[in-house]
C-alpha cells in the first residue's frame, strides 16, 4: 500500500460530476478508536446510540481489515487472523458497497480513520478523502487549540466540510 | 494470472460449506477457511445494522487493495463469495450461476444434508467449469 507521498499540501478539490446531496454521515476517529468527528447530512434510520454506532463502525473497520489482510491473494506471507497490524501494513480496503449505502474508507499513516457514508452509486471518493483529511489537517491539526485525540468542536471546519461534502457528485 | 482467486460458500450460520482455491499466492488451510468466512458472516450482518436507510441486504462488494470481493445472499441465506482482481466484470452472474448449480446439483442431491458441507462431484466439476474466465465472459445473458 502506498501514502500518498506524491499529493501537494493543498490540492484542489477534485472535480465534481454532478451536484447533489448524496452524502449521508461522515466518520473520523483516530488510531485508539476515539471518534474525533460525526456528521450526518441525511440518516432516516437509527437503530443505535450514537456511541453504539461508533463502536460499532469502529470494529466493522477493524475487522474487516483484518478479513483483508488475510484474504489477500497476492502476497504469501501473511500474518495470522486478528493480529494487530500498523497502518499501511498488510492489504486494506477502501470501499464496500451495499444495496442501501456505500463506505469509503481511508487510513492514513497516522491510524486517521476517515469514513464517508454515501449513496451506493457513487463513484471512487479515495480522492475526496483525501481532501477531506486535508481539510482536517489545515481546520483541525493547525488549530494551536485542538488538544490532539478530542473530539473536533470548529464551526469552521464543520462549515467547510459541509459544503464540500455537498458538492460530492 | 487468474481473475479468479477463490469461491467460498457460507451457510445461514456463517459455517463454511464450500471453498474452492483458483489460484491464490498462498493457500490457506481449512482453518483459515473457516475463520475468514465467519467473520465475513458477521461483517455482512454488522453491515447492515450500520445502514443510514431502512432495507439494506449486506455488503454486496467489498473493494480492496488488491482485490475485489463480490457476495450474494440467496433468500434462504445461503452466501456465495468469489474473490477475484480489481475491477473484474461480471460477477454478478457468476454468482448467480453458481447458485442455479448449488440448487440443482447440491440441494436436489438424496444424500446431502442440509447445512454440512458439500460433497458433490458433479457440483465441483460444474462450478471449476463455470469460473473459467471465457464462460465468465459468455455468462452475460
Amino acid at each position: 500500500m502506498q501514502f500518498f507521498g506524491t499529493t501537494e499540501i493543498n490540492p484542489s478539490p477534485p472535480a465534481v460530476t454532478a451536484a447533489g446531496n448524496n452524502a449521508h454521515m461522515m466518520y473520523i476517529f483516530n488510531r485508539n478508536g476515539v471518534c474525533l468527528l460525526y456528521r450526518e447530512w441525511n440518516r432516516s434510520l437509527h437503530t443505535l446510540s450514537a456511541q453504539q454506532d461508533q463502536k460499532l463502525m469502529f470494529g466493522l473497520l477493524f475487522s474487516l481489515k483484518s478479513l483483508t489482510a488475510k484474504m489477500d491473494p497476492t502476497s504469501a506471507d501473511k500474518v495470522n487472523l486478528g493480529v494487530p497490524q500498523l497502518p499501511g501494513q498488510g492489504c486494506s480496503f477502501h470501499s464496500f458497497r451495499t444495496n442501501t449505502y456505500k463506505l469509503s474508507f481511508m487510513e492514513t499513516p497516522s491510524g486517521i480513520k476517515l469514513i464517508l457514508v454515501t449513496h451506493p452509486r457513487t463513484g471512487d471518493l479515495r480522492e475526496s478523502l483525501k481532501y477531506i483529511y486535508n481539510l482536517y489537517v489545515e481546520y483541525v491539526v493547525k488549530n494551536p487549540l485542538y488538544t490532539p485525540g478530542t473530539p473536533i468542536k470548529y464551526e469552521l471546519f464543520n462549515t467547510t466540510l459541509d459544503q464540500y461534502v455537498r458538492g460530492l457528485g | 494470472m487468474a481473475a479468479i482467486y477463490s469461491l467460498y460458500i457460507i451457510n445461514k450460520s456463517g459455517g463454511l460449506i464450500y471453498y474452492k482455491d483458483h489460484g491464490t499466492a498462498s493457500r490457506m488451510d481449512t482453518n483459515d477457511t473457516l475463520r475468514l468466512a465467519s467473520l465475513w458472516h458477521s461483517m455482512h450482518a454488522i453491515s447492515q445494522q450500520l445502514s443510514p436507510v431502512s432495507g439494506c441486504f449486506g455488503v454486496e462488494l467489498l473493494e480492496a487493495d488488491t482485490f475485489d470481493l463480490h457476495c450474494f445472499q440467496s433468500l434462504t441465506g445461503t452466501k456465495f463469495f468469489v474473490v477475484c482482481e480489481p475491477g473484474t466484470q461480471n460477477m454478478e452472474m457468476l454468482l448467480k450461476y453458481v447458485y442455479e448449480l448449488y440448487t440443482d446439483y447440491v440441494l436436489k442431491n438424496p444424500f446431502y444434508e442440509m447445512e454440512m458441507p458439500i460433497r458433490c462431484e458433479l457440483f465441483d466439476l460444474n462450478v471449476t467449469q463455470g469460473v473459467q474466465k471465457d464462460r465468465v465472459a459468455l455468462l452475460g445473458r
